[in-house]
């Protein structure tokens, strides 16, 4: 049966009536499917949750233990059945190489295979396994950048403007805006990689979410809270790290002559950049470019796309163009603040 | 060209008009003439040529790019260069070669080509660049390089580059020309001082500041010349033996539009006023100005219906005496005796009052504010000199309130530049029984916190899109302040609104509240219900 027939856009999210099961809600459920653990996917208060192990332990971290009365943790690939056992719906996670812990879902009802994709990334990431190719009949994608004027370069290549900016502004402070969750570890590992083996320091904001990071056996380095260092003012040519909110908040106003930096995919608009008073912007993106979310709809070629959050609209038209039936969903309420692009 | 776009991009996310300075003399030291001439001129605003029009870009990105996707960009990004800047895709593989030409170079390339061969060749210089200096090459062919740097700061960097005075630079500005290899030997220290006496230049203007409450309660009402301020434009008339020609305040030549005014002029002076329609000594509305400044040469009959006149409030030079290194006192009686030798019945003097007391001062800003002709009134320190910018505490302007209505928000598009992706031009409207009429629209007078506030409503209170435009819930009222009301067919409503802006975003006000189309109507001065 085709999706649409029991798929619907209520006011908590999308849901699956035949399952009784909502994905990434954003009011309270008896039963919820969360894709991963930003935010605006990932709230608390539901009853049942599916999500990976690691979905759930960032959930955990964020929310506090009773963040839902029965987590229930879901193996990549490993299947759960919903709802009526005579006309039973099949739920199975795949991963959205997006950030640690991210998740397809796959929902199949009455041989009718629909994908949720979340968010997803189509680049090497050291944090998660890579994005799966699932074959389906509606494939659902974000659009966060889903514009052509969206190519994200190299991280590698963006990572060394920051160190470039070290050496010439060696007398500043290198304030980084990351959001806490992916982009912040993401960064720090890229760092890492480029030869930067300097302590690293972060704001309080960061400190659970880099501890879980490496708990699950990412090399981060030494990480040094802000506020432990006594005197600010050997800052001065260090890096900084603090969630985008801190940029231009009080916080950073203890330290000593800031650069500030921001990590987002939207700092390829430079009218963005100067919107949030960025010296340097760094185009780093834990969400597809537009290439990537063309080669993905030609690698799962769907019968139909269903396209959620985003530039809804050119994502919708290049569908269409390339063959594909297309329609954009509107969920209200995701990345409200864009910080997380 | 490198070198040119890294300081473009550097110049655009740095803060600070000190740290830019110092980017841009850096770049003056390292560059050869002629390239940082251009440099300077396309900084200043004073290339006088676009390379290619913003057409000319949007043709050829539509053969490289789908109509739709581009559209879709454009409206996100909310500026053509840097849209083409991302989307071009080079031909075959040739990306990103080095090195680029020069500037001068580029200027010269585009300044002599033919108009079919301009796209071919802007197609070749795209195909090699970085998107950065794409965007920087089609910001310096369309003259939209905005990096805040204001002309006025980049005569101070030319000033503390050679060590003169920016006085000295100002005099000279307009009588110079890119790639000023003149102005740049002489700063250098290698040639004399370029010489513009016999040329018919512009001179920058002074300006006024305006007048707050705390400010106009402390001034010793004795040492200010009190003036009316005319709702024209401000207009500086050159007249020299070589030539004579009318400029408005930013130094663009509208001497044809006027040539009725321009004609009578045979004294040399250079004379600083406002530009009014003028029957013999009654002043004609703003409104009715307008018809004139529409037209670039103008026929004979609209001359003769709507003739130029100029109110007359400063001298800056008198028989090739420079005047402006005397104070206002002298100027003006200097401009009273001069007045009176021309005898030009298009030429008018600016009447000053005679005020002694804060009350006089309060009684004559509130009379003058009742005349159409007027929008305020204007204080000068008597004992000013003529200094070109906006000096602090020497000329003020007392401008009439605002005034004031409730508007409803119709439509909501997204904004350019600074506030590219944002919505924040509103059209808003006036109710008419039960039908909202929209009576203007503001891009202005709300902070950054307003604005993102704004473009979130409209995001969840969309409910039809006609291209870029989206029609929005009609349920938001804002108070919205303007400086004139007139008739207009322009507009569905019949009315067109004078710098409408925000006043006061009333998130508390139902929309049923707003106020009607006949209050507005009742703000139009009555002087003005014969135009239009």
């Amino acid at each position: 049966m085709h999706p649409e027939h029991w798929m619907s856009v209520e006011e908590a999210g999308l849901f699956c009536r035949p399952a009784n099961l909502y994905i990434d809600p954003m009011l309270p459920v008896t039963r919820a499917v969360v894709t991963h653990g930003h935010g605006d996917h990932a709230r608390s208060g539901h009853q049942c949750v599916y999500a990976s192990a690691l979905t759930l332990k960032i959930m955990t971290t964020r929310y506090g233990e009773d963040m839902a009365v029965s987590p229930l943790p879901l193996r990549m690939g490993e299947s759960v059945v919903l709802g009526d056992e005579h006309d039973p719906v099949l739920l199975t996670l795949y991963p959205a190489g997006h950030i640690l812990g991210s998740c397809q879902v796959l929902l199949v009802y009455r041989n009718t295979r629909l994908v949720i994709s979340g968010d997803y990334k189509r680049r090497d990431d050291p944090t998660c396994p890579p994005f799966e190719v699932i074959p389906c009949d509606v494939f659902i994608t974000e659009a966060t950048f889903g514009l052509p004027v969206f190519t994200h370069p190299p991280i590698e290549q963006e990572i060394q403007k920051l160190l470039t900016s070290l050496r010439v502004f060696s007398h500043n402070c290198h304030l980084v805006g990351t959001y806490a969750l992916g982009k912040c570890q993401r960064v720090i590992i890229a760092l890492r990689q480029a030869g930067y083996h300097k302590p690293i320091y972060i704001h309080g904001a960061l400190e659970k979410l880099c501890k879980l990071y490496a708990d699950e056996g990412l090399e981060l380095g030494e990480l040094i809270l802000v506020n432990d260092v006594i005197d600010k003012q050997t800052l001065t040519g260090e890096i900084v790290l603090a969630p985008p909110s801190a940029l231009n908040d009080r916080w950073s106003r203890k330290l000593p002559d800031t650069r500030t930096v921001l990590a987002s995919g939207w700092m390829q608009i430079r009218a963005r950049a100067k919107q949030r008073q960025v010296d340097l912007p760094l185009i780093i993106s834990d969400h597809c470019d537009w290439p990537e979310l063309i080669q993905t709809l030609e690698e799962v070629s769907p019968q139909e796309v269903w396209v959620t959050h985003g530039r809804e609209d050119a994502l919708v038209y290049q569908a269409s163009r390339m063959g594909f039936k297309a329609k954009a969903l509107s969920l209200i309420g995701y990345e409200e603040d864009e910080e997380n692009g | 060209m490198e070198a040119f776009s890294e300081l473009l991009e550097q110049l655009y996310f740095t803060r600070g008009t000190k740290a830019k300075a110092t980017l841009i003399e850096d770049y003056l030291h390292r560059t050869p003439d002629p390239d940082r001439g251009w440099a300077v001129a396309a900084l200043a605003g004073e290339l006088r040529f676009d390379f290619f029009k913003r057409n000319t870009i949007k043709a050829l990105m539509l053969t490289r790019t789908d109509p739709t996707l581009f559209a879709l960009s454009y409206d996100y990004v909310g500026e053509m260069s840097e849209t083409v800047a991302h989307l071009w895709r080079p031909e075959e593989n040739k990306a990103w070669t080095t090195p680029l030409p020069g500037l001068a170079t580029l200027v010269d390339q585009f300044a002599v080509a033919k108009k079919q061969q301009v796209p071919n060749l802007l197609a070749q210089w795209l195909d090699v660049m970085t998107p950065a200096q794409r965007w920087a090459l089609i910001k310096l062919g369309t003259r939209g390089l905005r990096v805040g740097i204001s002309a006025r700061s980049m005569k101070h960097i030319l000033a503390n580059y050679g060590g003169v005075s920016i006085n000295d630079i100002e005099a000279l500005w307009h009588g110079i020309a890119p790639p000023y290899s003149t102005l740049f030997s002489w700063l250098d220290g290698t040639g004399p001082k370029p010489d513009i006496a016999n040329q018919v230049t512009f001179h920058p203007v002074m300006l006024a500041h305006p007048l707050d409450e705390q400010t106009r309660q402390k001034l010793v009402i004795k040492d200010w010349q009190v003036e009316a301020k005319f709702d024209g434009i401000r207009v500086q008339l050159v007249s020299k033996p070589s030539g004579k020609a009318l400029f408005s305040r930013t130094g663009d030549d509208i001497s044809h539009a006027f040539s009725d005014l321009l004609d009578t002029i045979d004294h040399h002076c250079i004379l600083d006023g406002e530009l009014l329609v003028m029957h013999g000594a009654k002043i004609d509305t703003f409104n009715q100005l307008q018809k004139r400044l529409n037209k670039k040469r103008p026929s004979s009959s609209l001359m003769a219906s709507l003739p130029a006149a100029m109110m007359v409030y400063d001298v800056l030079q008198y028989d090739n005496k420079a005047l402006s290194h005397l104070p206002l006192s002298q100027r003006r009686s200097a401009l009273q005796s001069l007045m009176a030798k021309m005898a030009n019945p298009r030429l008018h003097l600016s009447p000053c009052y005679d005020v002694t007391s804060h009350e006089q001062l309060a009684l004559l800003h509130h009379s003058l504010c009742k005349t159409p002709e007027n929008e305020g009134l204007m204080l000068k320190r008597k004992d000013s000199h003529y200094i070109p910018g906006r000096p602090k505490g020497i000329w003020y302007k007392w401008k009439r309130d605002p005034l004031l209505v409730d508007a409803v928000i119709m439509y909501a598009q997204r904004g350019h530049g600074k506030r590219s992706s944002y919505y924040s031009d509103f059209t808003f409207g006036a109710w008419e029984g039960d039908t909202l009429l929209p009576i203007g629209k503001a891009y202005s007078g709300f902070t950054d916190a307003d604005l993102k506030k704004l473009d979130n409503w409209v995001r969840r209170h969309t409910v039809g899109r006609f291209g870029p435009v989206k029609e929005v819930q009609k349920k938001l009222v804002v108070e919205v302040a303007f400086d004139a009301v007139h008739l207009s067919t322009r507009h569905k409503s019949g009315l067109a609104l004078r710098f409408p802006r925000f006043h006061r975003i009333r998130w508390d006000k139902p929309a049923d509240e707003a106020d009607s189309l006949d209050t507005v109507k009742a703000l139009i001065p009555p002087s003005s219900h014969h135009g239009d």
